[in-house]
């Protein structure tokens, strides 16, 4: 264990842009020293960083992460996250975002103003968004449709993945989703909740589309994923 | 060694152990764990909204934990739901495992952990608790170390590992005594103690030095099934 | 099970899907989930089997006990069939006292069991009119992604054929410690399956998914056998508050045998 530990840290120091990541536990020791800052998922105990949670520990640099590998959604400020309207109320929109708070979207967060007699024109129990967390507290999480491809989902279908598989569904700098979309000429929205909206000209596009996004996100190791993903396509 | 175990085993060897995580495709986090034929399977489903309100507590949130046996997991049938016996496991699980997780991060939610036991032959609260506490780190919780448990006893005078249901049962000299405990793995704080047997009080420290290197053994088993989430 | 629990959006497109033979897994609307059989869950049941089916997971076991035969069947043993939601298997599952579809899945399979014949209970008789054995089938899901019954029905069958007889006391107790290699009185050709087919809008789906199960009308699962080498539906149960229409009935009793042959054909590989 510490001989893999002190290779990862050998390489990080040689080349601060490569990254060493290897399984831990919860409690586990990640690197020795003073430099190292601890990111999300890990903390400091003495000189050791040690993991706060289980997932793939990241090295880039001094800077340590614990990546969650599986687990349920934990909303953030700023992330877009898709919903689906569960009730209107007076005053805004009751949200459905699969995370452990009910979700509301004020009125005054619409992209335009709306009256409060059509408010159910514009969204309606069971409809689905695409929708920004502007802030967590207490029991709630406020959303806001303010912002770029923010708004209401016409057409197409929504299905969930494993939340903490996200990222690698988007790919470094959006390069996977950007590959699934081309490949199937579909328009595709990833929420950080791990829903997933998809619209084509065609169902087996949108199909395909699906099953791919679910060939991804069911890899546990993200190793040379694209080429994988490029592969599935060319079968 | 005074008395020689029905299964062969040396007083310290623990049952051949097995152990898998994701096994619950629904659940946020799921392990199974096998102390021999001892089986049980757990799921983490959370952090979610906890019902009703006014459980909700705005400070953290809270550990809920259930234990049972499944009805043909013993050899008269068990009756279906709750027992005063699975409510007092429930509880002494909940108990072993609360130390090790941090839930302050999610004000108003809960952590429900399911363990079930899928075939017993002693052990199965130690079994349930290794397996929650692989499920719980599978589901991304926040925790300070993993949790790992097992029962010492004795035979006669004899202090045993991994107690099984033969050895639960001895009649001879002593007695049987049954010792489950859990602890920290990387540390020497105990967070599951319950005894029944007879075990005279300068012996105790021996049950826990067995119990400390038998734990030490699981933990190492833990890590490995946790590590191996292979494509 | 209620459409609430999905989007306007998933459901008008599993509709236009469906419209076009089309799921998302591939299947086409009529045609099963393939499955795997696993048997030694319990070395502590009498017989226990493990059903796979997609990402659906049941295990059953059975249970054997002596008791006093039924006032009204007095030249008969018992059949007992039990079961639970484990909230393990779901997060729509939650502890505490049953709720109907907990109630439902046990309660269909005993009416199929039961009906069909598989179990000739006569011969499960000690001492006629005192002492007869008790058949006690427990089912469980352990992941539940659609079709629980599909899958415990084939868990059923499967746990049944594998079960041995406990021991037997001076006084007519099961003795757990010494066990026999005797089996159930089972018929070999009869083994009943159960077949669950959910309606969306107009469109009748066999075997759904979770979130087809969700984006459905109604639903109506039926039990099918052969006996005597005739086929025989043994029970049937329809859901929900939306009708089945005569023709779409008339439409599932005619793929009904084939759909029964095409699982024995799978099933039967695995009871040995």
């Amino acid at each position: 264990m510490e001989n893999e530990i002190n290779e990862a840290h050998q390489e990080s120091k040689e080349d601060s842009v490569s990254k060493k990541r290897k399984i831990v536990v919860p409690g586990e020791f990640i690197v020795k020293g003073e430099d190292f800052l601890p990111g999300d998922g890990a903390k400091r105990e003495g000189d050791n960083v040690i993991a706060d949670r289980y997932g793939l520990a990241e090295i880039a640099g001094r800077m340590i992460k614990v990546i969650p590998l599986s687990g349920a959604y934990v909303p953030r400020r700023g992330n877009v996250v898709l919903g689906r309207i569960i009730d209107v109320l007076f005053n805004g929109w009751l949200v459905d975002v699969d995370s452990a708070g009910n979700a509301f979207l004020p009125i005054d967060e619409s992209p335009r103003f709306i009256n409060r007699n059509e408010m159910d024109q514009f969204l309606a129990i069971g409809d689905v968004l695409a929708a920004k967390i502007w802030s967590i507290k207490g029991r709630g999480i406020d959303l806001t449709l303010k912002g770029r491809g923010l708004g209401k989902l016409d057409g197409g279908f929504v299905f969930r993945i494993n939340p903490s598989r996200v990222p690698r569904v988007i790919g470094r700098e959006g390069s996977m989703i950007t590959l699934i979309k081309e490949k199937t000429g579909t328009n595709i929205t990833v929420g950080q909740n791990g829903w997933i909206w998809i619209k084509g000209d065609n169902l087996d596009n949108e199909i395909k589309a699906r099953n791919a996004i679910e060939f991804v996100a069911d890899k546990v190791h993200v190793d040379g994923l694209t080429d994988k993903m490029e592969q599935w396509f060319s079968n | 060694m005074k008395v020689k175990r029905a299964s062969g085993r040396a007083w310290n060897e623990l049952r051949k152990m097995k152990a898998k995580v994701g096994v619950v495709p629904n659940a946020d986090g799921s392990a199974i764990f096998e102390f021999g034929d001892t089986v049980a399977i757990a799921a983490v489903y959370g952090p979610r909204k906890l019902h009703p309100q006014h459980m909700q507590d705005p400070a953290t949130g809270i550990l809920r934990v259930n234990y049972d046996l499944l009805s043909f997991s013993v050899a008269d049938r068990k009756r279906p739901g709750p027992s005063r016996r699975s409510t007092e496991i429930s509880k002494v699980t909940e108990w072993a495992l609360a130390p090790a997780i941090d839930l302050e991060a999610f004000p108003n939610t809960v952590v429900d952990v399911q363990i079930y036991i899928i075939q017993a032959d002693a052990g199965t609260r130690t079994a349930g608790i290794n397996a929650a506490s692989m499920a719980l780190a599978h589901a991304g919780i926040p925790m300070r170390d993993l949790i790992t448990s097992v029962a010492v006893g004795k035979i006669d005078e004899q202090i045993i590992v991994d107690v099984d249901k033969v050895e639960e049962d001895y009649e001879g000299g002593e007695g049987a005594t049954d010792f489950p405990i859990a602890k920290l793995a990387r540390s020497d704080e105990y967070t599951l103690l319950q005894l029944d047997g007879k075990i005279p009080p300068e012996r105790f420290k021996e049950a826990l030095d067995a119990a400390d290197k038998a734990c030490q053994e699981i933990y190492e088993f833990q890590k490995k099934a946790l590590k191996e989430v292979g494509e | 099970m209620s459409s609430m629990d999905t989007s306007n959006l998933t459901r008008e497109k599993l509709t236009a899907m469906f419209n076009e033979d089309k799921r998302f897994d591939g299947r086409k609307l009529l045609d099963m989930r393939d499955f795997e059989v696993e048997y030694g869950v319990s070395n502590m049941a009498e017989g226990s089997a493990r059903v796979k089916m997609g990402k659906t997971e049941v295990i059953v076991g059975i249970k054997m006990g002596t008791g006093e035969p039924y006032p009204d069947s007095q030249d008969a043993g018992n059949l007992m069939v039990s079961g639970d939601l484990l909230p393990l298997a779901s997060p729509r599952f939650e502890s505490g006292p049953p709720k109907f579809p907990a109630i439902e899945l046990p309660r269909l399979m005993d009416r199929m069991i039961r009906e069909s014949g598989m179990i000739d209970l006569k011969k499960l008789v000690i001492k006629e009119g005192e002492k007869v054995w008790t058949v006690i089938v427990d089912i469980y899901p352990i992941n539940d992604d659609g079709s629980l019954m599909d899958a415990a029905s084939i868990g059923c069958v499967a746990a049944l054929h594998n079960a041995k007889f406990p021991g037997l006391t001076e006084d007519d107790r099961a003795d757990y410690k010494n066990r026999t290699d005797k089996k159930l009185p089972l018929s070999g050709e009869t083994m009943p399956v159960s077949f669950t087919f959910y309606k969306l809008g107009d469109n009748l789906i066999l075997n759904p998914t979770r979130e087809e199960e969700e984006a459905c009308d109604t639903k109506v699962t039926f039990g099918i056998s052969k006996w005597n080498g005739k086929y025989m539906v043994n029970s049937c149960q329809k859901g929900e508050e939306t009708v089945f229409k005569r023709a779409e009935l008339e439409r599932i009793m005619e793929i009904l045998p084939g759909k029964y042959e095409d699982v024995m054909k799978k099933l039967k590989s695995y009871i040995k």
